[in-house]
């Protein structure tokens, strides 16, 4: 009899602990957000957001159109943590988690990526040694300094695996970072290092600027498919391509420092063909402003 | 008998790690501290040399007093030379197994895998330890075919000829100062020949090491590579960190004949109170090839300007420089480019890091003499500078006296951009992960050329003196 008790209790303990472990991954299954809240950004003594809000859910792709000195690349770059992009006011926040108290590389690790608008040259440093370095940081966050990284082989196979998915030449791995890369190029290895770390959050910074039709073409179709339930996306865009290929389930609109409108893909269509006028009609007080910065920088 | 852990080895910046020091008590013979006529005999005599080297001994020490310091370059106003220790022998004999040399000297060539990398990657290697060599090794077939591997003391009473030939003749003791001062005092170093048309297929080593504090340590090396052979001689030189000086202060005189290939690698990792001025030069007949690769890493202070004549038509001549300064170091370095003669080609690779207020200056020279028509020089300075504290300067000579050559020179300073940490980061990477990946990549470009096993070590030396840098 007393065997029994002990069996029984011993069986539901066990299911209990099962069932604890079933919730806990769930709750790291759970769908992250990234919050943006009242943001405010200066960069010198020029302040340029002023109390941006934004909500971005993995699985979501976000446009973020406006005109030229509007604050977009300005939002990108203090969402990864630029150093001369000060944040004066407002939160970032992943799950609870405050972002801006991260350097960019635990930003990083915590599942967030930038492709940047004009990527920088590392002359010396071969895209297979500096991707095998970042993927390792990125996939085992806690790795120290000096611990041994993802084993070659295991990484040759998904860098090659990953290029014949882009469509890329495997002679990049062994280029040095960016050096001598076209323009076009530069653009494709943001996209392949988007491809190789997975990010929960994505941002891209103009990526489709300065490429020819067919250049856009292929970061657009290489985008579209590694953006899917695991990854909310942040597309800053001048242009419409790109969110051919990445219909937008929100578009939102910058002036002078703030989101001035968020409205669905329609809104990113009609802001192609007629401009931001309209806009500027709709928020005279960010136009006045808008008018004014551009008065000081000249 | 104890090998006891300098302490005031500098964990903090760099952590330079061959700072110990072994016990000096069971030594063979160390001289009184000072430099004079006296001394110089006492040596020679000590050597069981013949009349013309004391000779030549006694008239360097004559050149040595006449000329003046140089008051160019680096700091030498501290140096002292009446405070160093001319001669120190550790152990009275070379050894030809390892199993023999005295186990405290052993010790440490184990600690810095002299051995280990004999058995893997060396056709022969000679160790020096203060003023001698401690053991030496040359692999039997190449000993057959006629190579010569050996000490300069015993090349002097084995192969007097072919000694006197060379010996003295590229670089005189008037040339310099330092040349004339090791002219006076030299013991050890190395001596090589390679028979016409022999290649050695791996290279050869010498081990430089410092222990005693305050020591000078002036080897001597020559080397003649004859008709359509080649050679890779590598060397590395450490020394304890102690509070005061040591001084190093090397000659070393290369011939290479018509279709011979020469490449010189040296990985000068000394602890910081050492003074390195050391004076190279090599000389290049028809269709030759000479290369100095040249990585300075350690010293208080490195004045190394490694030369080569081009004497004949098709000869080449290359130099790679790498240099890291760091805080209380100087390296002044670079190359010397002389064309003699018509269709020569020369090209010099200088990278230069500095960081915690280190300098690095390149120094270099493109003569062309009168007649040597239809040159080619090309002459590439980089230099990456860490922090705010740290300093890089350029002092490129040249002297042309012909007008149909081609002649290039590009200089580039550059820091570690933020845009570039920050690129790095957004990928991961640490700061100093980031930093060391950059700086790694600066210097790529001659790492690359070096065999792999020293590629390692000076990535792993690199990396070393870039832990902790970072705040």
């Amino acid at each position: 009899m007393r065997e029994i008790v002990v069996e029984v209790i011993a069986r539901v303990v066990d299911d209990l602990l099962r069932l604890r472990k079933h919730l806990v991954e769930a709750d790291f299954e759970m769908n992250s957000k990234l919050k943006i809240e009242n943001l405010h950004v200066q960069v010198g003594e020029t302040p340029i957001l002023k109390g941006v809000h934004l909500e971005i859910s993995q699985g979501e792709i976000h446009a973020l159109m406006g005109p030229n000195g509007s604050g977009k690349s300005t939002l990108a770059y203090a969402l990864m943590g630029h150093p001369k992009y000060v944040v004066t006011q407002g939160s970032i926040d992943i799950d609870g988690i405050d972002v801006n108290e991260l350097d960019p590389c635990q930003r990083a690790r915590l599942g967030m990526f930038l492709a940047f608008q004009y990527p920088v040259t590392i002359p010396g440093v071969k895209v297979a040694d500096f991707l095998r370095h970042a993927i390792t940081n990125v996939r085992t966050p806690d790795r120290k300094e000096g611990e041994p990284l993802m084993p070659m082989k295991e990484f040759r196979i998904e860098l090659r695996d990953t290029m014949k998915q882009l469509n890329m030449d495997p002679e990049f791995a062994r280029r040095y970072l960016n050096d001598g890369f076209s323009g076009g190029e530069k653009k494709r290895m943001e996209i392949l290092q988007l491809a190789m770390l997975k990010p929960r959050f994505a941002l891209l910074d103009e990526t489709d600027s300065g490429l020819d039709s067919d250049a856009v073409r292929v970061v657009s179709e290489g985008l579209a498919k590694l953006s899917g339930p695991d990854m909310g996306v942040l597309i800053i865009t001048h242009h419409e391509r790109l969110l051919e290929y990445n219909i937008p389930n929100y578009t939102h609109v910058m002036l002078a420092g703030k989101i001035v409108e968020t409205g669905d893909a329609s809104l990113a269509h009609d802001l192609h063909a007629n401009g931001y006028a309209e806009v500027r009609k709709r928020h005279p007080e960010e136009a006045a402003q808008e008018q004014k910065q551009q008065e000081a920088t000249v | 008998m104890s090998t006891d852990i300098a302490d005031n080895t500098d964990v903090g910046v760099g952590a330079y790690q061959y700072g110990f020091h072994d016990s000096t008590d069971n030594y063979a013979f160390t001289s009184r501290k000072g430099l004079d006529a006296e001394m110089v005999s006492q040596i020679s005599e000590m050597k069981g040399e013949p009349d013309w080297m004391r000779e030549f001994r006694l008239r360097s020490l004559e050149i040595f007093d006449q000329k003046p310091m140089p008051n160019w370059g680096g700091d030498l106003s501290h140096l002292d030379f009446q405070d160093i220790y001319y001669y120190v022998k550790a152990s009275d004999h070379q050894e030809k197994s390892w199993d023999d040399v005295p186990e405290e000297i052993r010790k440490t060539y184990d600690r810095l895998g002299i051995p280990e990398a004999e058995k893997k990657y060396l056709s022969g290697v000679k160790a020096q330890y203060e003023s001698e060599v401690v053991y030496g090794s040359l692999d039997g077939d190449l000993a057959k075919l006629g190579v010569i591997f050996t000490d300069t003391v015993s090349a002097l009473r084995d192969h007097p000829e072919l000694f006197r030939k060379y010996f003295g003749t590229l670089i005189p003791p008037s040339d310099n100062k330092f040349a004339a001062l090791n002219s006076a005092v030299w013991s050890g170093g190395s001596f090589i020949y390679i028979p016409p048309g022999v290649n050695l297929e791996f290279p050869l080593q010498a081990y430089f090491r410092i222990n005693t504090e305050n020591m000078g340590q002036f080897e001597r090396t020559l080397i003649i590579v004859d008709e359509g052979a080649s050679l890779h001689y590598v060397e590395g030189c450490t020394a304890p960190t102690y509070s005061s000086d040591s001084l190093h202060s090397a000659v070393v005189e290369i011939v290479v004949n018509k279709g011979g290939r020469c490449r010189y690698t040296t990985i000068q990792n000394w602890s910081n109170n050492v003074y390195n001025l050391v004076t190279k030069r090599a000389m290049v007949y028809q269709d030759g090839l000479m290369e100095w690769i040249d990585g300075n890493l350690g010293s208080r202070l490195t004045m190394k300007y490694p030369a080569i004549y081009l004497m004949e038509p098709g000869a080449r001549g290359e130099t790679l420089s790498i240099a890291f300064a760091s805080k209380d170091q100087h390296q002044d370095a670079g190359a010397k480019m002389v064309h003699c003669a018509p269709n020569t080609t020369s090209r010099i690779i200088s990278k230069s890091i500095t960081k915690d207020g280190g300098r690095a200056s390149y120094r270099g020279l493109v003569k062309v003499e009168k007649g040597a028509v239809n040159c080619k020089s090309n002459v590439i300075c980089d230099a990456l500078i860490l922090d705010p504290q740290s300093q890089s300067d350029t002092y490129p000579y040249i002297e042309i006296e012909e007008s149909d050559v081609t002649i290039e020179h590009e200089a580039s300073v550059s820091k570690i951009a933020e845009e570039q940490l920050l690129y790095l980061m957004s990928r991961g990477l640490t700061e100093s992960e980031a930093s060391a990946m950059i700086v790694t990549g600066f210097v790529e470009p001659l790492i690359k050329e070096l065999p792999m096993e020293y590629a390692v070590e000076m990535n792993r030396l690199i990396e070393l003196q870039m832990e902790g840098s970072v705040g």
